[in-house]
């Protein structure tokens, strides 16, 4: 069992939690995950790591409230416990030889976007980050992405807070008036990271997704989070348990990535809506 | 004692009736019972050469627990199994008998061998269900060995070295202890509280499990021998599925073995409102022949699937799957497309609702027929395909089960551990790696293979372990 010594609600559907972990915290790095079962009949999710103290022995994790799941975890509090913990997993973002980056996060994604700016921060680099969320009340860490960031713009799409519109326009800003990085990393919902691919492509600059695709075991042996890059003209299938979650975004079919994350949709929303009136009837 | 039963067939197994067995997820095979076991024990011979025991990977004392059966001595008989073998009840249901103990039998010559895997699961459940007795362990040495992965080698292994006196803890990724024997074979084949009968067992001997801690991730194997762990058994099992490189691998119906039979037997998808989803009933095509797809058919049909079809290119002779699950998925209603090859996976796409849900999910799979031509080097008939032959079976799941390569998770944070040219770790014959301390068995080394030849390994390992660190 694992003891979450620390939780706070960021927006409505977003919340933060520590954990007690100590293995964990001690090797994770950023672009990492790990796999957590919240109690004995739950299922297996994936969660990228939002940070680590390793002196505390925690782990900082960052869920939105989407399914059964992460209503269950929601409901969870300080002091309490969840059944299983495992990882760290997955390859870390690469960070050396980057001197000047652009992060691109959107909504939660940023959650796991943070950990990569700092750590560029404490290596020195000079960061640019680009977050972006629906609207002002879905706004999480702009004071920490402040911290670690040399520049920090804010989106909103509706404008209630920051800049209105979506991420990739001050992105093709910079790049029209001839600003270069040495990567853009971006991690947020799929069809973000695809726009962000499609904006960075022409200048030449490598860009760097966070793939999060549906997982069961995520060491290795189940196969169900695999995904398909084009490498020179030939259709290559990953894992992205084991040779993520970053991949080159040059490389992946979104498409396919979009269409495979959909696969339990229904089933999701059916389980999700069972959760929540049993939360319902346990309040009544 | 009574006479030697000359009935030239085994004693039949029990089983649950097909048509209602292929609705439930309760075991098959039912069992011998008292009477029945002593009848079929009594077609032994007691021969002096004992063939049987060269068969079996493990070499139990055949002959001798059989003659403890006959005495109606069967917990002499467990006791008996138990020096040879820790998993017994596992074993005398999942083992292959029919091409290693039985195989050798010499009341095979004419008519069929006696039921050694019957006699043997019957013992194993009679002690289970009569005595509490956990094998004996020697003084305690003092010596600390980690074992990687709680499967059938890495639980063997640890058995064997607590039994030896050994201060054993088993490492395990996933969240219940068991490894393929929980997330891979069904609950209709082996019952997971066996299992858990087993891992209890271990506990009782001393080892301790520890669940959820990844090594080559969590945990690296040099770091095991910085926590004073003198030795290490790697048994981490096979790896990532192999899929065909087919158009259509990507939809959403297509599953990895692996994934669909974690799914319903380690996450228990199978229950009414599970928490991990898993596609139910429609038509499925399972593609490969061997016992995991079995497992995956048997499964979908037990899961609602009203039509299931094993898809496999070459005939019935070269499946290679047990006899016994391939009869028993006969009776249940699989339906068998021998002689056939997947092209293509057809996904459904509406062109006039790019919303509708069915978009980018299965709708059928693109066959082709085949015809066996000169034998490979393994002598295998290879198959070749038939111009033209192409059909297509209207389903809308696919499993895909035509192996797996091994995990590369150990292999790239261990430095001085080799692996062959597929990933396989390479050991000698006593399962020593290319690492000093550090011996490896199971489908880690073989790729996938059975679960008896697993526990050699890791009885073979077990040995050397010992005497490495008796000489250190």
């Amino acid at each position: 069992m694992y003891k979450i010594v620390y939780k706070k609600v960021l927006n409505p559907t977003v919340v933060m939690m520590d954990i007690e972990a100590p293995l964990v915290a001690k090797k994770a790095q950023a672009g990492q995950f790990i796999i957590l079962r919240v109690d004995e009949e739950g299922e297996r999710i994936p969660l990228t790591v939002a940070g680590y103290d390793r002196d505390a022995g925690t782990v900082k994790i960052i869920f939105q409230v989407v399914g059964a799941t992460t209503e269950k975890l929601y409901h969870k509090n300080e002091g309490e416990y969840i059944q299983d913990f495992a990882g760290p997993l997955g390859v870390p973002t690469h960070l050396d030889g980057l001197n000047e980056v652009c992060i691109v996060g959107g909504g939660v994604g940023c959650a796991i976007a943070l950990p990569v700016a700092q750590a560029l921060k404490e290596r020195g680099a000079k960061v640019t980050s680009i977050i972006g969320f629906r609207n002002k009340d879905l706004l999480i860490l702009e004071d920490e992405f402040k911290a670690c960031s040399d520049e920090l713009i804010v989106m909103t799409d509706d404008g209630s807070y920051g800049r209105v519109g979506n991420v990739c326009i001050p992105l093709n800003e910079m790049f029209a008036g001839g600003r270069r990085f040495d990567k853009v990393i971006t991690i947020g919902p799929l069809v973000m990271m695809k726009f962000v691919t499609m904006a960075t492509r022409p200048t030449g600059i490598p860009c760097d997704v966070s793939m999060n695709p549906i997982m069961i075991d995520g060491t290795g042996m189940c196969g169900g989070c695999r995904l398909t890059l084009n490498v020179d003209g030939k259709r290559v299938t990953k894992f992205a348990c084991v040779d993520g979650p970053d991949f080159n975004g040059y490389q992946v079919d979104f498409d396919e990535a979009i269409s495979r994350g959909g696969a339990y949709r229904s089933f999701e929303r059916h389980s999700h809506e069972n959760t929540c009136n049993l939360f319902k009837k346990g309040v009544e | 004692m009574a006479k030697a039963n000359m009935n030239p067939n085994k004693n039949p197994m029990p089983t649950q009736d097909a048509l209602v067995r292929a609705r439930n997820f309760d075991e098959v095979a039912l069992g011998y019972d008292e009477q029945t076991a002593i009848d079929e024990a009594l077609r032994c011979l007691n021969c002096k050469n004992k063939p049987c025991v060269n068969g079996c990977p493990v070499n139990i004392h055949i002959p001798e627990f059989i003659e403890k059966i006959k005495e109606g001595d069967f917990e002499g008989a467990y006791q008996i199994i138990a020096r040879s073998s820790t998993l017994p009840a596992v074993c005398g249901r999942v083992c292959p008998q029919e091409t290693q103990c039985e195989e050798k039998c010499v009341r095979g010559i004419k008519g069929e061998p006696v039921g050694i895997g019957r006699l043997e699961r019957f013992v194993a459940d009679w002690h289970n269900m009569h005595s509490d007795v956990t094998p004996e362990c020697a003084p305690a040495n003092g010596h600390k060995v980690a074992v990687v992965g709680s499967g059938p080698s890495g639980l063997t292994c640890a058995g064997d070295l607590a039994k030896a006196g050994y201060s054993v803890t088993v490492y395990e990724a996933l969240h219940t202890a068991g490894g393929v024997l929980v997330y891979g074979i069904p609950e209709f084949r082996l019952p997971k509280a066996i299992v858990k009968k087993e891992v209890d067992n271990l506990a009782a001997m001393g080892v301790e499990v520890v669940t959820n801690v990844i090594i080559g991730k969590t945990l690296t194997v040099d770091e095991l021998f910085d926590m004073g762990y003198e030795a290490v058994f790697i048994g981490s099992g096979a790896g990532l599925p192999n899929f065909m490189g087919i158009p259509g691998e990507a939809l959403n119906g297509v599953y990895s073995a692996n994934e669909y039979l974690t799914r319903s037997n380690l996450m228990k998808a199978y229950l009414d409102n599970p928490e991990t989803p898993i596609m139910k009933g429609g038509k499925v095509a399972v593609v490969g022949g061997g016992n995991v797809a079995m497992d995956a058919a048997r499964t979908a049909l037990r899961l609602g699937a009203e039509k299931v079809y094993i898809v496999y290119r070459r005939s019935m002779d070269e499946l290679p799957a047990r006899r016994e699950e391939v009869e028993h998925a006969e009776e249940e209603g699989i339906e068998f497309r021998l002689l056939c090859n997947p092209v293509e996976i057809l996904g459904y796409e509406n062109p006039d609702d790019k919303r509708d849900p069915k978009n980018g999910f299965v709708s059928g799979i693109r066959c082709i027929r085949m015809e066996l031509g000169e034998p490979d080097e393994r002598g295998r008939r290879r198959p070749v395909e038939i111009p033209g032959s192409e059909f297509t079976l209207d389903v809308d799941t696919v499993i895909i089960s035509i192996g797996t390569s091994p995990n590369p998770l150990i292999k790239s944070t261990t430095d001085g551990l080799e692996v062959n040219r597929w990933g396989g770790i390479i050991v000698t014959e006593d399962g020593a790696t290319t690492k000093d301390g550090v011996y490896a068995g199971g489908d880690a080394v073989t790729g996938a293979a059975t679960v008896i030849s697993a526990m050699g390994a890791g009885k073979i390992a077990a040995k050397a372990i010992d005497e490495y660190l008796q000489n250190k």
